[in-house]
């Protein structure tokens, strides 16, 4: 078995089982903490508040636009790049058509991938610079926090040292990372791509019975 | 001594799935410190709203979270809470958080952060790290029945007083009234104009009502530092006295946190339904300005302002009631930048200002507040609907030695009430 298979097969689908069961081993352990009913009379719905907050938390509001924009930028163009790479770049769509689901869709023009690239790179580095220089943020990262920066951006560098894909190792190597950043994914914050979901709609579920999304 | 290990097992009580969804949710990206007035102030960074819920996240992250076995295995897992841990949080905890919510606003995960260190306060209460101006305040409130330690005998002759002034009789432990009026220690102490003012307003408006000597006090100092069975039997004085005087409301008055702790908590600290309702004083008088039941004649032209107390607003829904009202009385009424839900916290709020340990802190962090006020280019009075805030604002104006008068909305009512043609006889 060459690097490639091994990355590509067996590694790649324990790493894969590694975070689907992960993911929803956390998602589940942290709902069956359950919330004790609330007795109060409510004013409003939680359901719609919860829908709310998470409409609402998606920009700043509440007079923080300025005070926030750095984070805003950084972190919508990183989070956009990086989505779009990962599910429009052509060989990401053979690879998951191959391995995932059967099927494709049309790939981004080499332009687009080039700009979602940049955007992504540029926007990690944004925020981390950040996470370096800023003294709020030093104080509350941890390692956990600098290690899942540091996979994500080793995985986009890997990434692009294996766009020719002529250089199977270099393929290879990308897809280690890959796996390496789906296994770490549900033992670190990255779960917060999922959590982010509840974590808001709790919030607003608590305020939306009294009237208010916060 | 700081008990850690009761530390410890309240934190892990506490935590559910809301808490479990905020502390795995939060990206750590500082953002919350732009809304917090004591990170504003200073520029320590130890004032990041999320960074004061260190302890409970420690226990969350090596004992509670999904996944976290597996983590203390491979040593990845944070280290045991110490006592010193705790030791040096309880300023950050107690001195340095008002509960106001802000930095939910501004979170781009939506984490209740007060709401947690509430929590967080529970753990330190069970560690016996409880600051004593709140500690005081608590063995006032259980023997005297108020936090200020007001008596009975001085709160019925302060009615007395008031009675006499307005010229309406106020009965006191009437059964079978409509209305329970209870009141915050503060106003019982400093703005007793208030219950005079409520006299007319309800005169006018035909409300039936009653004060109980056995329950008058609304605030609630068990929550505030986080003394759950202390905030219960607070809670239950006023349910036992509105049931045995079978009112069918309890009106919770210009008090923030006494809205919470009534309205939010109380149900829940005694796990069960009340026989009455709650109603805040802002909605019963926006209510009955609706029904027409009272009205008012000229307006107040003064250039006025209203600051928003947190809990009644941002974290207690009650947002329009305030502004109809204002409407009625006053013809120079200007908004504030950032106003309403998003409103800034005047320092005090969360029992900071019943701690003397806070008060340097909370008066800097008043300089938010002010610079929000200045923004208008000069008021000639601000509103509000709190008596603490009242109290804690006009510390801090004379502080910075600003001239700014601070008025209870109730008060600023009654001041342009149309006393004519009372509604129906007052009880
Ligand atoms: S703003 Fe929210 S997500 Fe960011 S550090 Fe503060 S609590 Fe965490
Ligand atoms: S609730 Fe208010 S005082 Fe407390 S940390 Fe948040 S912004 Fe600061």
């Amino acid at each position: 078995m060459t690097f490639l298979e091994l990355t590509e097969g067996p590694l790649w689908y324990a790493a894969a089982t590694i975070f689907v069961v992960g993911v929803v081993w956390q998602i589940v352990g942290i709902v069956l903490l359950g919330r004790k009913p609330d007795r109060s009379v409510p004013r409003g719905s939680a359901l719609a508040g919860a829908v709310k907050a998470n409409v609402l938390h998606l920009w700043p509001h509440g007079g923080f636009f300025n005070k926030t924009g750095f984070h805003l930028v950084a972190g919508y163009i990183f989070h956009i790049g990086l989505f779009v790479l990962v599910l429009f770049a052509a060989p990401h769509i053979v690879f998951i058509q191959d391995h995932i689901t059967g099927f494709g869709w049309g790939a981004l023009p080499r332009w687009g991938f080039v700009l979602a690239a940049e955007a992504a790179f540029c926007g990690l580095i944004l925020l981390w610079a950040r996470r370096i220089g800023d003294p709020v943020i030093r104080l509350l990262s941890t390692q956990d926090d600098l290690a899942g920066l540091w996979l994500t951006f080793i995985v986009m560098l890997t990434g692009c040292l294996a766009l020719g894909e002529s250089i199977e190792f270099l393929r290879a190597l990308h897809m280690l990372t890959v796996d390496i950043w789906l296994i770490y994914f549900p033992f670190s914050r990255l779960m917060h791509g999922f959590t982010f979901v509840f974590s808001r709609g709790y919030m607003g579920a608590t305020f939306g019975r009294r009237g208010v999304t916060p | 001594m700081t008990d850690i290990a009761k530390a410890t097992d309240v934190f892990m009580n506490k935590i559910d799935a809301q808490v479990a969804a905020h502390l795995d949710a939060c990206v750590r990206c500082g953002q919350c410190s732009e809304a917090c007035h004591f990170y504003q102030v200073t520029g320590d960074p130890k004032y990041t709203p999320v960074y004061k819920l260190k302890p409970l996240e420690t226990v969350y992250q090596r004992y509670k979270a999904p996944l976290s076995g597996i983590k203390r295995m491979l040593g990845l897992a944070p280290p045991e809470l110490t006592a010193s841990d705790l030791e040096d949080w309880a300023e950050l905890v107690y001195d340095a958080c008002t509960l106001c919510g802000l930095c939910t606003v501004v979170c781009p995960m939506g984490i209740d952060i007060a709401s947690m260190v509430r929590k967080v306060r529970e753990g330190f209460s069970a560690a016996g790290l409880v600051p004593e101006g709140l500690t005081g305040a608590a063995q006032r409130a259980i023997e005297i029945g108020s936090p200020l330690g007001i008596k009975p005998q001085t709160l019925e002759k302060i009615i007395a007083e008031q009675a006499e002034e307005v010229g309406i009789p106020i009965e006191l432990n009437k059964v079978g009234v409509d209305y329970l009026v209870i009141l915050s220690a503060m106003e019982v102490l400093n703005f007793y104009e208030v219950i005079g003012a409520l006299a007319r307003l309800f005169k006018k408006a035909g409300v039936t009502w009653t004060i109980s000597t056995d329950a008058y006090e609304a605030t609630n100092v068990g929550i505030q530092m986080g003394n759950l069975e202390i905030a219960g039997t607070l809670v239950g004085r006023i349910v036992d006295a509105a049931e045995k005087l079978k009112v069918k409301y309890v009106i919770s008055p210009e008090c923030g946190h006494a809205y919470s702790a009534l309205k939010w908590e109380g149900p829940n600290l005694l796990g069960r339904d009340y026989d009455f309702e709650v109603i805040h004083i802002l909605e019963l008088m926006d209510k009955l300005r609706r029904e027409g039941r009272i009205t008012f004649k000229g307006k107040d032209d003064r250039k006025l302002t209203y600051h928003d107390p947190c809990q009644i607003v941002r974290r207690g829904g009650i947002v329009r009631e305030p502004r109809d009202l204002l409407g009625q009385v006053a013809s120079n009424f200007v908004e504030m930048k950032d106003c309403g839900v998003y409103n800034i916290c005047c320092g005090g709020g969360g029992g900071v200002s019943a701690n003397p340990r806070a008060e340097d802190l909370r008066l800097k962090a008043f300089a938010v507040k002010k610079a929000q006020v200045d923004d208008l280019g000069g008021v000639d009075a601000l509103v509000t609907s709190c008596a603490n805030c009242r109290n804690v604002l006009e510390e801090g104006i004379e502080h910075y030695g600003m001239d700014l008068p601070v008025i209870g909305l109730s008060e600023l009512l009654a001041d342009y009430l149309d006393d004519e043609g009372d509604a129906a006889s007052a009880t």
